[in-house]
């Protein structure tokens, strides 16, 4: 999550979802809380029945909306408008939190004098590289800094490792307390936002100024130093070619406001399923180390341990402690063979040369530059971006291996998939050798979940898997001892990769890993004795601890005492309720939560202050914060680390500590927010005309991954893909199970009731959504729910399409990914699965039926 | 019906339940419509997919593809999709446009009434009432003869595709008597379904009811005590809901009546018909003469 990490210096959930029942003012937008997040959303209905004010802004009218008081329907993939219109009307009717903003964000920063700003480059910053679709971000940087920014230069490394790097100064940066400069962030900010107002909000999201000014009302009624709004987005904000950037801009709106790091405020990223924050905290993600470490590249400036640790470690801001958390995890990976004499095996760490993300590695593999696949709780099948051409690529590999629960579309593509169904593919051309390997299921294996706000849970085994199922630590523990024995005798650099692994972990009568093993490397230990450190401020980067997880030591202080199975909760805070990174914190940044001299905003908003008797920070959390830096601290020219932050500077993480409402480096696309259109778009850019798509959108085009251009008349509506409550994600978990599968038996598509008449089609008609990328047949399902939009003087047709559905297991329906396209937000490199165009027409795939064909144009 | 004249029923509100019956309480407006306690039920129960009751596809009825309670679907969640001026919002900015709709949920169950139509129906004694006055079907007793089935008015017994024996909810009886609540309760994220004594629940939701008045859902009202549900000799059910719309909306019967109190009035009348046509056929024949 790169865009709360630039801007408030963690890629995480800023607050606990318990903390939702302290706000007074919920707004949940590009996410469907109580469809995908059904236990979660309980904290919702507690605020609302406490009074909260519930607002749902979502193209559909959904389970959400039902439960909400207000529900603002708006076009997929216009949510930046409306969050810029709200950061406007904020600025321009001075609703901001006056003090929160003067001290605890970069607003008084004065930008340096070569930046320019899309409103003076026609929708553009400075340092554009129209050939290579890039920025160079040196011109962002703030007036005086002197040395550059330090945005990776490598394209494909993870932007959100540099944030770190966030306002790195060799002095002071120049400020200007009083907002008035105009060169200084706050009215930077004020100049950029200028254009989106009340009137765009209704031209281009279709939403009617009256509605779009109640939500502004209220947010702004509900926050100060007595009220806080609190905002929950899911992945209908992360699935566009500007989703890093739509969550950027809804974090500058939260610090205008004065809501984070508060009670009942806050961004409460709501993850896509479950432990999906668990597997980028440590990762599976390619371009980050456990812990958002950076993982190494091939570029020079990560050739030796030196330089790799010179890059990530920040002279100010915690990051400055960063080659201790590297060094650690070294010698948790290769153990004795990590020494300082040969720099802790840091040759042996593999350096990435190229995007190696999910959506590139399709491509590579339908290329056969990549020929051997794992497939672990994944089903490209069905839930890759262009499915066909996944199942194309799944098609073109020499070997397979899906580890699941049930044979998944992705292992009986070869035999059953649409294309073999219709005879254009024969299973006899596919030389894929595919091993299908049965995993266990949740409570057959022991283990953690780490939830959507960073809150480790663990589970027990309660029964044992049946047959040859096993947990994956079984599989990966034992998959690693045979590669080891496998390769013992070459000198390769593969082999000596895997002769140095340190893999000890022991395994009981059937083979299964003894967890605790696990969780104390994570936790970390000293390496002479093996004692457990009592959290992330006693590793050392000298090689006398080891690390397998930085943000998450503290974790088991002891041997056997694993804090993720407590489970006392309370009103509160919850601390003894499993164990949240970083050590045990609840609501991130909770320095912001008492004023500049360590008393609270208010008693109704008390959480965390400053008891000046003990001369510690204390409250009922744990304080986000060097516990004993007093709020008038003010640090001495040319401190490093923690020291240079002064006792009002809450963004721990940051180079300065401040929220960046300006973030000179972190983002690929710009330092501010800015509206671009969809990749695939029938509406025209009416902010920025001459620039109406990202500039940084990254490009998978090719002859079986094409796109639509804007307002192409032969798809005219706008496509959004979601889940459903009664199924998850690509389905193995639940298509494949009598009880959900019968609760949404079959793929569907929800239409609106205009469209419907138009296409005269009702529900459980057959009908045949198009895009380039394919065609499928589904059933309409006519609803009100959904309504034609007003949009740029014009009615604009939304499509709902579920994505769950295959052809494998009980519910089967459609693909919706077949119609999907590949291509990637710049930061993320996440798909526009929320938004793209499409056709519609009544009938079947095969032309039965009565096809009424829409008239092109016609409204 | 209108619900105000309800409201004024020296009814509202009371109900026969037996001291220390449990119960429970199903309140719409916190219903997410997530099916989690028709899955945990299903699951509890060891009940099978409805497939064979011949829904096996697409219903085009909103969300709801297992569309009643039946042999085989104890709780089920009923989807009804409104226009949203028949419903009542606490939006507070006045004259805001509404919401285009409103979707209304509400997870529907066996009543356990006070006095019960399938009980009293049942000619072999296979339904009986528990120790916390709910009413269980014992299928080793029952001969599926089917009589319970017309003799529910809200039609929840249903008899077994496979077994012809009659099956509905049992209120967990066999998680109560080892001090568990129910499953569906268990399950439920919102508190939308609450298990409980009757004698808690009810004054529960007529505070509820209340709360929701206040806050301007002038529609709110309870179902299930004497006034509204509970009626036509029922005397109240053990499944109490809060409505946020009038009860037909969600497919319950306002007034429901037991059957068996038709048996007396169609006896007596029929017995008139009888008289009156052999008194009508005698003078019609006299009359040819």
């Amino acid at each position: 999550m790169p865009g709360l990490g630039a801007r408030l210096g963690r890629g995480g959930a800023t607050t606990p979802l318990q903390d939702l029942a302290n706000s007074d003012c919920v707004v949940i937008m590009g996410a469907n809380m109580a469809e995908n997040h059904p236990v979660g959303f309980r904290f919702v209905v507690q605020a609302r029945e406490r009074g909260a004010t519930v607002i749902h802004v979502d193209p559909r009218f959904t389970r959400t909306s039902a439960l909400s008081d207000v529900h603002v329907p708006l076009r997929a993939g216009s949510d930046m408008v409306f969050l810029g219109a709200l950061i406007n009307y904020v600025l321009q009717n001075r609703l901001y939190f006056e003090e929160y903003v003067k001290r605890y964000t970069n607003a008084p920063v004065i930008v340096g004098g070569e930046f320019r700003d899309t409103e003076d480059l026609a929708g553009l910053f400075s340092g554009y590289n129209p050939d290579e679709r890039r920025y160079d971000p040196h011109s962002w940087r703030f007036a005086g800094q002197e040395s550059s920014p330090a945005l990776s230069d490598d394209p494909n490394q993870d932007a959100q490792a540099y944030n770190q790097r966030v306002g790195r100064t060799d002095h002071p940066l120049r400020t200007d307390p009083s907002l008035e400069d105009p060169r200084c962030v706050f009215q930077v900010v004020k100049r950029h936002f200028a254009r989106y107002t009340p009137e765009m909000v209704e031209r281009l999201c279709g939403v009617p100024t009256a509605l779009f000014l109640s939500v502004a009302e209220a947010i702004t009624k509900n926050s100060g130093a007595d009220r806080t709004t609190s905002f929950a987005y899911a992945v209908a904000w992360t699935q566009h070619t500007t989703g890093t950037q739509m969550i950027s801009c809804c974090a500058i709106l939260q610090l205008l406001l004065g809501n984070i790091g508060r009670p009942g405020g806050g961004i409460m990223a709501l993850r896509g399923h479950a432990t999906i924050q668990g597997s980028t905290d440590i990762p599976t993600l390619y371009n980050l180390l456990p812990g958002y470490l950076p993982m190494p590249s091939t570029a020079e400036r990560h050739a030796t341990l030196a330089s790799y640790l010179d890059a990530v470690r920040a002279p100010t801001g915690w990051w400055h402690n960063a080659p201790k958390y590297a060094v650690s995890l070294l010698k948790a990976y290769y153990g004795e063979s990590a020494q300082e004499a040969n720099d802790f095996a840091y040759d042996l760490l593999p350096k990435i040369g190229g995007d190696y993300s999910f959506q590139p590695m399709l491509l590579m593999m339908k290329d056969r530059a990549l020929t051997g696949l794992f497939c672990m709780g994944q089903n490209p099948a069905v839930g890759g971006q262009n499915a066909r051409l996944a199942r194309e690529a799944l098609a073109k590999l020499d070997w397979l291996v899906v580890r699941d629960i049930v044979e998944t579309e992705s292992a009986t593509f070869w035999r059953d998939s649409p294309e073999v169904r219709d005879g254009s593919v024969r299973p006899e051309e596919i030389g894929t050798e595919i091993f299908v390997l049965p995993a266990a299921l949740t409570p057959e294996k022991d283990g953690s979940y780490t939830n959507t706000q960073r809150l480790v849970q663990w589970h027990d085994k309660a029964v044992e898997p049946p047959g040859d199922a096993r947990s994956e630590a079984w599989f990966v523990v034992d998959l690693a001892r045979r590669l080891k024995d496998l390769y013992g005798e070459e000198t390769t650099p593969a082999a000596r990769q895997l002769a140095a692994l340190s893999w000890y972990y022991p395994t009981d009568a059937r083979g299964e890993p003894d967890l605790d093993a696990v969780v104390a490397e994570i936790n970390g230990y000293a390496v002479a004795d093996g004692t457990l450190v009592p959290g992330y401020d006693a590793l050392r980067a000298d090689g006398s601890t080891a690390c397998g997880c930085w943000i998450y030591s503290g974790i088991m202080p002891e041997p056997g005492r694993n804090l993720a199975r407590q489970r006392a909760g309370d009103a509160r805070a919850a601390l003894d309720w499993g164990f949240a990174w970083p050590a045990n914190r609840r609501v991130l940044y909770n320095r912001a939560s008492a004023r500049p001299d360590g008393t609270p905003w208010s008693e109704r908003k008390r959480w965390v202050w400053w008891d000046a008797g003990e001369g510690r920070w204390t409250g009922h959390d744990v304080p986000d914060f060097p516990v004993t830096k007093p709020p008038d601290y003010r640090p001495r020219d040319g401190a490093e680390g923690m020291d240079a932050h002064s006792g009002d500077a809450p963004f721990v993480m940051l180079a300065d500590g401040k929220g960046q409402l300006y973030a000179a480096v972190g983002l690929r696309d710009g330092p501010l927010p800015t509206h671009y259109e969809p990749w695939e778009t029938p509406v025209a850019n009416r902010l920025y005309p001459d620039q109406e798509r990202s500039p940084t959108a990254k490009l998978l085009e090719r002859p079986d991954n094409p796109y639509h251009r804007p307002r192409d008349p032969r798809f005219p509506h706008v496509l959004t893909t979601y889940r459903l409550t009664e199924h998850h994600t690509a389905g193995a978990m639940s298509r494949f199970v009598p009880w959900l599968a019968e609760l949404q038996p079959e793929g569907f598509a929800e239409i609106d009731p205009v469209l419907a008449a138009r296409l005269q089609v009702s529900s459980r008609d057959p009908i045949v959504i198009s895009t380039l990328r394919g065609e499928i047949e589904t059933n309409a399902l006519v609803t009100s729910r959904l309504q034609p939009l007003q949009v740029d003087g014009r009615p604009l047709h939304q499509v709902g399409l579920p994505w769950h559905y295959g052809f494998g297991g009980i519910a089967t329906g459609a693909i919706a990914n077949d119609l999907a396209a590949l291509i990637e937000d710049p930061n993320s490199f996440i798909h526009e699965g929320k938004s793209f165009t499409c056709a519609v027409r009544a009938g079947r795939l095969d032309g039965r039926g009565d096809a009424t064909q829409e008239g092109e144009g016609s409204p | 019906m209108t619900l105000s004249t309800s409201d004024r029923s020296p009814l509202t509100g009371t109900t026969g339940a037996r001291a220390g019956a449990l119960g429970f309480l199903t309140d719409v407006s916190l219903c997410i419509g997530c099916k989690a306690c028709e899955v945990a039920c299903k699951q509890w129960n060891q009940l099978p997919a409805d497939s064979g009751t011949g829904i096996t596809g697409l219903t085009g009825f909103s969300y709801d593809n297992t569309v009643d309670l039946g042999a085989t679907t104890w709780r089920h969640v009923a989807f009804v999709e409104q226009a949203a001026t028949t419903v009542d919002r606490t939006w507070e900015a006045p004259g805001a446009p509404g919401s285009p709709t409103a979707w209304l949920m509400l997870s529907d169950v066996c009543k356990h009434c006070v006095h019960a139509g399938c009980l009293e129906a049942c000619p072999t004694g296979a339904i009986v009432r528990t120790e916390f006055d709910t009413v269980v079907i014992q299928q080793d007793v029952c001969n599926g003869c089917g009589y319970c089935v017309p003799a529910c008015p809200f039609g929840v017994p249903q008899l077994g595709d496979t077994d012809r024996k009659a099956h509905k909810c049992t209120l967990c009886y066999d998680r109560l008597v080892d001090g568990l609540e129910p499953a569906c309760a268990k399950a439920c994220p919102t508190e939308s379904i609450r298990f409980g004594p009757i004698a808690e629940l009810l004054p529960r939701a007529l505070d509820r009811v209340e709360q929701l008045q206040e806050r301007g859902v002038a529609g709110a009202h309870l179902y299930g005590d004497r006034a509204i549900g509970g009626t036509g000799g029922m005397e109240g059910l053990n499944a109490l809901f809060v409505l946020t719309a009038p009860p037909e909306v969600f497919n319950l019967p306002a007034a429901p009546e037991l059957p068996q109190r038709k048996v007396l009035p169609a006896l007596v009348s029929t017995a008139i018909a009888a008289v009156a046509f052999i008194l009508g056929s005698g003078a019609a024949l006299r009359g040819r003469r």
